[in-house]
């Protein structure tokens, strides 16, 4: 039973990034011990406290989608994956700092969960198929994480950090680089841990508030069957 | 002279598979990953390359372009080559990759390589005894040695990919064994996966919430360890986590399910995308094609059957008989030299070309289902291997295919190989991975005729991994 209110955020990303371990280390707080290939979609939650240590403090379910899957895929599986792509509130884009295709994947990827309809091309052709106007008037709070950070050596780092906030200029996000196998990274009080709660502040206001303030009233939305009547659900 | 320009033309054309290779490594093969070992796409490259050309100076030698002796010489001078990548080099930098993917043993990474190296020798030379391949008069260390095994597992490779293509070709382009897939299936097996998701979902919220209640309330839960925690935890236990662990259970269950639905879904859009194709032009093209295409894997059935039954080799190629019976039995008189250097030029054209294609394409959706990001390296070396040794075998086998005359030149620098011992061989494994993919084959038919099956059918996994 939610008593909460809730909100979805879809974790995307290239095979191998580390999706589901960032997923396991967000909502367990444990590093996940034996990662294996994720084959649709796997769900987590996490309860986070809307504007902590105020008094307009409130708790939050987020549900983080970690799609799994890759840019190129048959177009039948990404049929299948638009299906989770339904009145999406949030999304955080997972790239590995380690191979640079998986940055350039990501364009592709908010693309494909953006728009739901991105004509394949054989070809990837960085910054051709990308238009910032699309982004300019993206009402989804967008973050990218990096991951692998402890496998970079030292003398390369910068590169990789300047390259990568680049990458997360273009989006209009936030960016966070860490090792999903060291909790020390989320730890409370560190920046990531600042940026990411903000992140998931951004997400529920977005969502729950409108600009002057109001709340709006959270009731299930169940827009996914082309606008079906809100029936209970009934669980076999 | 002459030999000096025929060897121009050789090393340019050898110039341009590399060149093609290695295009094909890049766009490919490794579209999702970065190259950070060039090693590795040169070696793919060259053994390409070298593969290739052997196919090219088949055709010279067909075509009588550029002088005999230098093509025997290069025939000679490439054999050594791809001989001593395919032995040697990659065999080498496979055990090279594979040790330096383990942590431990990366310090010593090329005294391990070796080791791993002469692992391969002494097993790839034990391949040998069973098989009455060679003639005994040869010594230990010459080519006739090394490429009689290289032929059996390439010939080997040959026909498993022959029967299993055998088998999926007519199951793939014929659109009758294609199932009606209508909108309203999807939409109802999209709507049991997202009430599947729900489902874990809020199961998740509980155990979520559950765990923060006792965080906060101070009983952080503790795994029993050592000794006496193990016996406490027999007689007292928190009656919440006993809750949780059931809660759990029921999520994996959940989420195997959920799993299953997917991979159901996604063969269904594929379905149904197979469904609108064949509607169009070439859907209908490949149909027809499929129908000729099964006759002829029946006909080469039967042919390996009685080859095997009956133990007889083929004495004649295709091409010559073809033509004694337009000749003997239809009484059409015509050039004969001219007519059979031309069809079979064509005929061996048109096998070099499709088996070529074929396997880069088996190759690339090989290296998708099965690569990752730390893997890769080995995994394409392994598929160059393969492809280097694919190649040499139809070589050997390509040969039966050649009208007499032709055929003198392979017989020459291959020495005295029992090359019907090879295709008896072919026949056998051929029948063999025939008869054991139709089962499969015909069960994910069968399951698959239901549209809503329980449980997925077993090739799914395979191929959707993401």
């Amino acid at each position: 039973m939610a008593a909460l209110d809730r909100v979805k955020v879809l974790v995307l990303g290239d095979s191998g990034v580390g999706k589901s371990s960032l997923v396991h280390l967000l909502c367990q707080n444990q590093v996940l011990g034996n990662p294996s290939w994720t084959v649709g979609c796997s769900v987590d939650v996490r309860i986070h406290d809307y504007k902590e240590g105020t008094p307009e403090e409130k708790t939050y379910y987020i549900e983080l989608w970690d799609v799994g899957g890759s840019v190129g895929s048959a177009s039948s599986v990404k049929s299948t994956r638009a299906v989770f792509y339904n009145s999406v509130n949030g999304i955080i884009l997972v790239h590995d700092l380690t191979n640079k295709k998986s940055s350039q994947n990501l364009y592709r990827w908010s693309l494909e969960a953006l728009n739901r309809d991105v004509a394949p091309t054989g070809v990837l052709v960085t910054n051709g198929d990308y238009d910032r106007e699309q982004f300019a008037d993206n009402q989804i709070p967008l973050l990218v994480i990096g991951t692998k950070l402890d496998q970079i050596p030292e003398t390369k780092r910068n590169e990789v950090l300047t390259r990568t906030a680049f990458l997360a200029e273009d989006f209009n996000a936030e960016e966070i680089n860490l090792d999903c196998t060291n909790p020390r990274y989320l730890a409370a009080g560190s920046s990531n841990a600042v940026k990411l709660s903000r992140f998931f502040d951004k997400v529920i206001e977005k969502r729950y508030l409108s600009r002057d303030g109001n709340q709006i009233p959270g009731f299930p939305d169940r827009k996914r069957f082309g606008g079906g009547t809100l029936k209970s659900l009934h669980y076999d | 002279m002459s030999f000096l320009i025929d060897s121009g033309i050789m090393v340019t054309s050898q110039v341009l598979f590399f060149g093609f290779g290695w295009l094909f490594f890049m766009r490919k093969l490794f579209k999702d990953y970065e190259v950070r070992q060039y090693v590795v796409q040169v070696v793919f490259s060259v053994t390409f390359a070298f593969s290739c050309t052997m196919f090219e100076l088949i055709i010279f030698e067909i075509l009588g372009v550029l002088n005999s002796s230098s093509r025997y010489f290069h025939w000679k001078l490439n054999l050594c080559v791809i001989l001593l990548v395919l032995v040697f080099m990659v065999p080498f930098y496979i055990g090279y990759f594979i040790v330096s993917n383990i942590r431990l043993l990366h310090r010593q990474r090329l005294l391990f390589a070796c080791v791993v190296w002469l692992t391969f020798m002494y097993f790839f030379w034990k391949l040998g005894d069973p098989f009455p391949i060679l003639s005994p008069k040869h010594g230990i260390l010459s080519i006739e040695q090394l490429i009689s095994r290289v032929g059996v597992i390439g010939v080997t490779l040959m026909a498993l990919l022959s029967g299993f293509g055998a088998v999926n070709c007519p199951y793939t382009y014929m659109s009758y064994f294609l199932r009606n897939v209508t909108d309203a299936d999807i939409l109802a097996l999209e709507r049991r996966l997202l009430q599947t998701i729900d489902m874990i979902i809020s199961k998740k919220k509980r155990m979520a919430m559950a765990h923060r209640t006792m965080f906060q309330r101070g009983e952080v839960h503790n795994k029993p360890t050592g000794f006496w925690g193990i016996i406490k935890s027999v007689t007292t236990s928190a009656p919440g986590s006993e809750n949780l662990s059931l809660i759990q259970q029921e999520v994996d269950a959940l989420e195997e399910l959920s799993r299953q639905l997917f991979l159901e879904t996604a063969d269904l859009h594929a379905t149904k995308e197979r469904i609108e194709y064949s509607k169009t032009f070439q859907g209908k093209y490949f149909n027809f094609l499929g129908y000729f295409f099964s006759i002829y894997c029946v006909w080469k059935i039967f042919m390996a059957t009685i080859n095997i039954v009956f133990d007889r080799v083929g004495k004649t190629d295709p091409v010559t008989r073809g033509i004694e019976i337009t000749v003997n039995y239809l009484g059409i008189q015509f050039d004969v030299k001219f007519w059979s250097q031309h069809i079979s030029f064509i005929l061996v054209g048109i096998i070099i070309v499709t088996s070529i294609r074929g396997l880069l394409i088996t190759l690339t959706k090989f290296f998708y289902a099965i690569s990752s990001s730390k893997s890769s390296n080995v995994i394409v070396l392994l598929l160059a291997q393969i492809m280097g040794m694919y190649f040499v075998s139809s070589v050997l086998l390509i040969r039966m295919s050649m009208p007499p005359e032709y055929r003198t030149i392979i017989t020459e620098v291959l020495g005295e190989l029992q090359f019907n011992f090879y295709h008896r061989w072919f026949d056998v494994i051929f029948l063999v991975s025939f008869s054991t993919f139709t089962p499969f084959t015909s069960t994910k038919m069968s399951s698959s005729s239901s549209p809503a099956a329980s449980a997925g059918p077993p090739f799914s996994i395979c191929k959707h991994r993401l």
